[in-house]
């Protein structure tokens, strides 16, 4: 197989091999990178780069290489959404109130990465504390998508929270990122950047030493240029870990073994509540062709339907916003992060560290959950929300009877402009309207580039799977994107 | 259900963020907006239906009662914006 000249358009599979047959170095390789990364700060994708620590690692990946001691991600460099803790390297959330704040731990998902042999390029820009599906909420400025409409120079968000992830990835600054999901976080913000994202089921990866939005929804999972590599990825990211009581104890399967595997005899289960009004003609062409691909690659098609699928984001935005409320009170400007000066009492510090620590979308989301959770609204708000998430639950579970995976749309539109939709809160918030489901179902999802619109701009299939049967969702995925063969990649206009 | 302004400052306070008094009516519309939007969820009968506890089908684990970390208050309080001797240091809370 020809291997192209460049060494950062390899896919993470072909620079697994190319460094596993000495090829090239994992020094080498980091170092193009490393390169790429500072011609692309105009996309501003990164919070912190970390080129001294790669190499270091890239060095340490070469000399095991040589003795034949090679892991499984020996010497590929990967970045790492801003989210996760890594000892010794400032970890932000994209936040202000954690601008400062150098974790003395390392999360379960990346050292599991670590251990594999991966090398870290630096920390990704994100949405703060993950909330937002456009990347403008960082406190570290926004994230540009790397793709342009035609003819066109206006600058597009990314989507969100894992813009910088989704970016990064986009534009061949790194093999693949770590993202996070919980309400579509990996799954939109790859859907309008041509990249795959996949979001395992909830208790595959550990959220141990990941900072929390809302604990019951957050997961962790990969961005990368293939199905493929999302695979290997996943498989390194997920592990059964004592130290988070949710890691579920089943197994972490080689992904890449079944990948091909195809979807002859497969049943693939259409929604009818995901075709909704106002949707761009576009969204709705590229679902059927992808049903039809589908079909054609030996599936069955069969009709669905998912009743309580308009309720999800409603519920979402009480659930997610009652568990931040509650996840996010650790931040009392005393312990860690940002500190208000010229306070006069106790109470003064939290609630003016607090208030010029986050940012307006946080601040609405806490007092959103605080007021949700708060006495006589409890039972009208969130115990009504949790009783709909059983229900939303139980459309799957009986869906599932009828079909293997589920094919959606994955957003409702391609990426729009910057500033675009921030003046209306539940505008921004119906960009997660296909992949909010999957979150508070528990279940799993992936992206999957699957065409262009009329403007050029990518738009993503999304297929959900049972729990614990990523390997499924990832073979009707690979099956997807044989069909849909998806080579478009976005001009390099960053490079000045 | 919508929240009025005196709503608004109090869930602030229980929530410890301030709020300056001019921010007190536009916070009130945004909420107001979410809350409007979210309101649709009335309209779905949920008797007898339980709320859900947990998404995947597992019990809690439990772990043996043992220490497994710590003993290191240089690492605990390397990111205080303020301390002294291993404690944070915080303004009087007692008179």
């Amino acid at each position: 197989m020809s291997l192209p000249a460049d060494p950062t358009r390899f896919t993470l599979a072909d620079a697994r091999d190319a460094v596993k047959a000495k090829r090239i170095s994992s020094t080498e390789l980091t170092k193009t990178f490393i390169k790429a990364i500072a011609d692309a700060r105009p996309l501003n994708a990164f919070i912190t780069e970390t080129p001294e620590h790669a190499l270091k690692m890239a060095e340490a990946s070469d000399a095991l290489i040589a003795k034949g001691d090679a892991r499984p991600l020996e010497g590929l460099p990967l970045a790492i959404k801003d989210l996760f803790c890594t000892k010794g390297v400032r970890t932000t959330a994209g936040s202000r109130i954690l601008s400062n704040f150098i974790p003395p731990y390392e999360s379960t998902v990346t050292q599991n990465l670590w251990d594999a042999g991966a090398v870290m390029l630096g920390k990704v820009n994100m949405d703060e504390f993950a909330m937002g599906s456009s990347n403008e909420t960082s406190y570290f400025k926004p994230v540009i998508n790397p793709w342009r409409a035609k003819n066109s120079n206006q600058a597009l968000v990314p989507g969100g929270s894992s813009g910088g992830s989704a970016a990064a990835t986009s534009a061949f600054l790194c093999l693949g990122a770590t993202a996070t999901d919980t309400g579509g976080s990996i799954r939109q913000p790859a859907a309008v950047t041509g990249t795959v994202g996949i979001k395992p089921t909830y208790g595959r990866c550990s959220r141990w030493g990941t900072v929390a939005f809302a604990s019951s929804l957050d997961q962790a999972g990969p961005i990368t240029r293939t199905v493929r590599d999302a695979a290997i990825m996943l498989r390194h990211m997920a592990s059964v870990d004592p130290k988070d009581s949710t890691s579920v104890d089943v197994p972490v399967p080689d992904y890449e073994a079944t990948l091909e595997g195809g979807v002859k005899g497969m049943r693939i289960g259409i929604p009818k509540e995901y075709r909704i009004d106002g949707a761009p003609p576009e969204i709705e062409a590229l679902w059927q062709k992808g049903a039809e691909w589908l079909k054609a690659a030996g599936a069955e098609l069969v009709d669905i339907s998912l009743p309580h699928t308009k309720y999800a984001l409603p519920v979402y935005y009480i659930v997610a916003p009652a568990e931040a409320s509650s996840n996010l009170a650790r931040y009392d400007g005393v312990r860690y992060g940002h500190r208000a000066a010229g306070v006069k009492d106790i109470v003064d510090l939290y609630e003016k560290s607090r208030a010029e620590g986050f940012g307006a979308e946080v601040r609405r989301r806490i007092l959103i959950g605080t007021y949700v959770l708060s006495a006589g609204y409890y039972d009208a708000f969130y115990a009504r929300a949790q009783k709909l998430r059983t229900l939303i639950l139980r459309d799957f579970t009986e869906a599932f009877k009828k079909c293997d995976a589920i094919l959606t749309p994955a957003t409702p539109c391609a990426a729009f402009a910057m500033g675009e939709k921030t003046a209306d809160p539940v505008t921004m918030y119906l960009n997660d309207v296909f992949t909010v489901t999957a979150n508070l179902a528990g279940l799993p999802g992936i992206s999957v580039p699957a065409g262009l619109t009329a403007d050029g701009l990518p738009l993503g299939l999304q297929v959900i799977g049972k729990a614990f049967d990523e390997a499924t969702v990832l073979k009707v995925g690979r099956s997807m994107e044989q069909a849909a063969n998806f080579t478009a990649t976005p001009s390099t206009w960053w490079r000045v | 259900m919508s929240v009025d302004k005196d709503t608004v400052r109090r869930i602030a306070k229980l929530a410890r963020l301030a709020l300056e008094e001019e921010r007190v009516e536009p916070m009130m519309n945004e909420l107001n907006q979410i809350f409007a939007w979210v309101e649709q969820l009335g309209e779905v009968n949920v008797d007898g239906v339980p709320p859900m506890t947990s998404v995947v089908e597992q019990r809690l684990k439990m772990r043996a009662d043992t220490v497994t970390a710590g003993g290191d208050a240089d690492a605990v309080t390397a990111n205080a914006p303020m301390s002294e001797d291993h404690f944070f240091v915080v303004p009087k809370v007692v008179e």
